[in-house]
């Protein structure tokens, strides 16, 4: 799966998740661009990712995470 | 290997729909004071909480405690807490934290793990004031000792054990501590499902979002059923739902049930299970689409049907659609639609009946009969806030009412069907056989209620003796059954020729049925023998008793013009008793 493809995944998880059809996701973005994406909502975007993507994350990657195009590496990497 | 989303848990509301909630209108929905501690993080089970209170109507008004307070909380009288005053105070202390704390006790004090938890529960019945919902403890099976941990008393397993044991009993002697039984949901769900660990290691929450919603769920479960709300009533389809196959096509004897080969041991332990839930003293009736012969010859005649007519409070079986058939059978009940669950296999009724009569809860059943019950397991459909031997014996009782209707439907006229009834009463004044009930009545009487005064039992005793005072309790009995005392009458003698009707209350179940008309006749004998001329009656509105606003006008009492609060009056020499169907005993 190319990034792009995986990006824009990602992307329609979060606009689900946290409820809001405006999120733009870039691989630069990080938590404060992204209203309501707190620790909280950040455990319902794992939940959902590693649902659609049938992939399981460890528990470091999850806290170490610093922006989206992190997120995605540990996501291809799994794929 | 991942196993979040399995059949089982796809009817449930998500976790993401309970936040939604969130944002919407509560404050028009009854408010309940909700108190959350728990000894891990609590923020997705407060939200869980919140959302389900809408899904099920009321506005959960949530104190979260700080994280891992709950002794501090329970025990200062000052706290946060005590000072909120919840009506319901909620306590989840962990599994996790539980091992914790065994694995930092010495071994030789490990044995006394569950004892000391169970006393700090103890002492929190006595100080949390309201309710408390307890949730226990989904095990964590840490293998230190294996299997053979059940044989060891010090073991993690067996204090855990032993505890949710216990816990049960601290339930029976405490009215007001209520379990939340999450252990049951992890055993349904699995801890794979139940528990996901990089929530856990990130967050300090020990409940996965699949399984909150039904944590939520059965949480609010005991709160409805605490606050009146619970199922009372299961209706059944009959063909390929309580039975494979088609009676009409295939005949009583070739329908599927029994333990036979095929697919009959699936409906067998449905009937069983439905069986024990009349036992506990839910009503349960049948709607079938079928001709009525041939909907009922299984149960008479096929000996593998575990379920008997004898079971059946309401047999509905015709060829009319089910929603009105549902609605009949709410008439002979008289219970809330609301109270009722419908069963059907087919996704066509089960439409009809959610359109129709939405109030009523219809399960999505799944199309494989033989995953019928462990779906039904999951809903948790029958919460109930108590038990008593005697909620058993109604089955029989509703029986009497449905046989009195079906009676009626024959009749086109209604006085033909009340002189078939041959119905007695027995009228006498308060004496010590009566009087118990008399109070009882007179506390529980709301609707078809002049006045709606309320005696106890020593003032009913005292009324009995007051020469002041007439006094009359009825019975009514008819050919099907006895209902005991229904209905109650105090006259208070203004002066030598005017009784005012102090008290006129009358048990629904008997309304129409001209009792009355019986009960005023009654009134009318006595004072024409005693020499009154008048009866006074007097009409109190109250928020439930309008079904009697105009009870002494109907009775040919004429309204005495400008009393307030709203009075009648009768002349006695004027009266001619309007013509009933029951007899004196």
């Amino acid at each position: 799966m190319e990034q792009t493809e995986i990006l824009a995944k990602v992307q329609d998880i979060f606009r689900d998740v946290l409820d809001n059809d405006d999120i733009v996701l870039t691989p630069q973005t990080t938590a404060d661009d992204v209203e309501d994406w707190d620790s909280l909502s950040h455990i319902q975007l794992i939940v959902a990712i590693e649902k659609a993507f049938k992939i399981k994350f460890t528990s470091k990657e999850i806290l170490s995470w610093s922006n989206v195009s992190e997120m995605l590496e540990s996501i291809s990497s799994k794929l | 290997m991942l196993r979040f989303c399995t059949a089982s848990t796809n009817d449930m509301i998500s976790f993401k729909e309970l936040k939604q909630n969130l944002k919407k209108e509560h404050s028009s929905l009854p408010a309940r004071k909700v108190a959350l501690l728990g000894d891990v993080a609590t923020q997705f089970l407060a939200v869980s909480l919140k959302g389900m209170g809408y899904e099920r109507k009321y506005n959960i008004d949530l104190f979260e405690a700080e994280f891992n307070q709950v002794e501090r909380q329970v025990m200062d009288p000052t706290s946060d807490l005590h000072e909120f005053g919840a009506d319901y105070t909620i306590v989840f202390q962990s599994t996790h934290k539980l091992l914790e704390k065994y694995s930092h006790t010495s071994p030789l004090d490990q044995i006394g793990l569950a004892d000391e938890r169970l006393d700090f529960v103890r002492m929190m019945c006595n100080t949390v004031k309201g309710r408390i919902i307890y949730y226990n403890y989904p095990e964590i099976e840490d293998t230190v000792f294996g299997s053979y941990a059940n044989k060891v008393e010090s073991s993690f397993v067996f204090q855990l054990r032993k505890l949710n044991y216990e816990l049960m009993k601290v339930a029976q002697e405490n009215a007001n501590f209520f379990i939340c039984d999450i252990a049951g949901l992890q055993n349904k769900f699995g801890r794979n499902i139940g528990f996901n660990s990089h929530i856990y290691i990130s967050t300090e929450m020990v409940l996965s979002l699949d399984i909150l919603p039904y944590v939520a769920s059965r949480t609010l479960d005991i709160i409805c059923a605490l606050e009146g709300k619970f199922k009372k009533c299961l209706i059944l389809d009959l063909d390929n739902t309580t039975w494979g196959g088609i009676v009409g096509d295939d005949g009583w004897e070739n329908i599927q049930v029994g333990h036979g080969l095929g697919i009959g041991k699936a409906f067998t332990e449905f009937q069983q299970w439905v069986k024990n839930l009349k036992n506990r003293g839910i009503i349960i009736a049948v709607c079938s689409k079928n001709d009525e012969d041939k909907a009922r010859a299984p149960f008479e005649k096929n000996p593998e049907m575990v379920l008997k007519i004898e079971d059946i409070a309401v047999f509905v079986a015709n060829w009319n659609n089910k929603a009105d058939n549902i609605r009949f059978i709410q008439s002979i009940l008289n219970i809330g639609f609301d109270s009722m669950v419908f069963l059907d296999d087919n996704p066509f009724e089960r439409n009809i009946v959610r359109e129709n009569v939405p109030e009523v809860t219809v399960p999505e059943l799944p199309e494989d009969p033989g995953e019928y019950l462990e779906y039904l397991y999951s809903l948790n459909l029958f919460e109930t806030a108590s038990y008593s031997n005697a909620d058993a014996e109604r089955t029989a009782q509703y029986q009497v009412e449905s046989k009195r209707v079906s009676l009626m439907q024959s009749f086109t006229n209604e006085a033909d069907f009340l002189k078939s009834l041959n119905m007695v009463s027995e009228v006498k004044g308060f004496d010590s056989f009566n009087t118990v009930r008399v109070a009882q009545l007179s506390q529980r009487s709301n609707q078809f209620n002049l006045r709606t005064v309320r005696y106890t039992e020593a003032e009913v005793e005292a009324l009995g003796n007051d020469a002041q005072y007439v006094n009359f309790s009825f019975t009514l009995a008819d050919k099907f059954g006895d209902h005991g005392l229904i209905c109650v009458i105090i006259l208070k003698k203004l002066d030598a020729s005017t009784l005012f009707v102090d008290t006129w209350f009358m048990s629904c179940r008997v309304l129409k049925r001209g009792m009355e008309d019986f009960t005023l006749s009654t009134i009318v004998n006595y004072a024409k023998e005693h020499g009154f001329k008048r009866v006074i009656g007097e009409y109190l509105p109250t928020a439930k008793n309008n079904m009697v606003a105009d009870h002494f006008p109907k009775l040919g009492f004429s309204t005495i013009e400008g009393s307030e609060p709203l009075q009648f009056e009768l002349v006695v020499d004027d009266h001619e008793d309007r013509e009933f169907y029951i007899e004196n005993k």
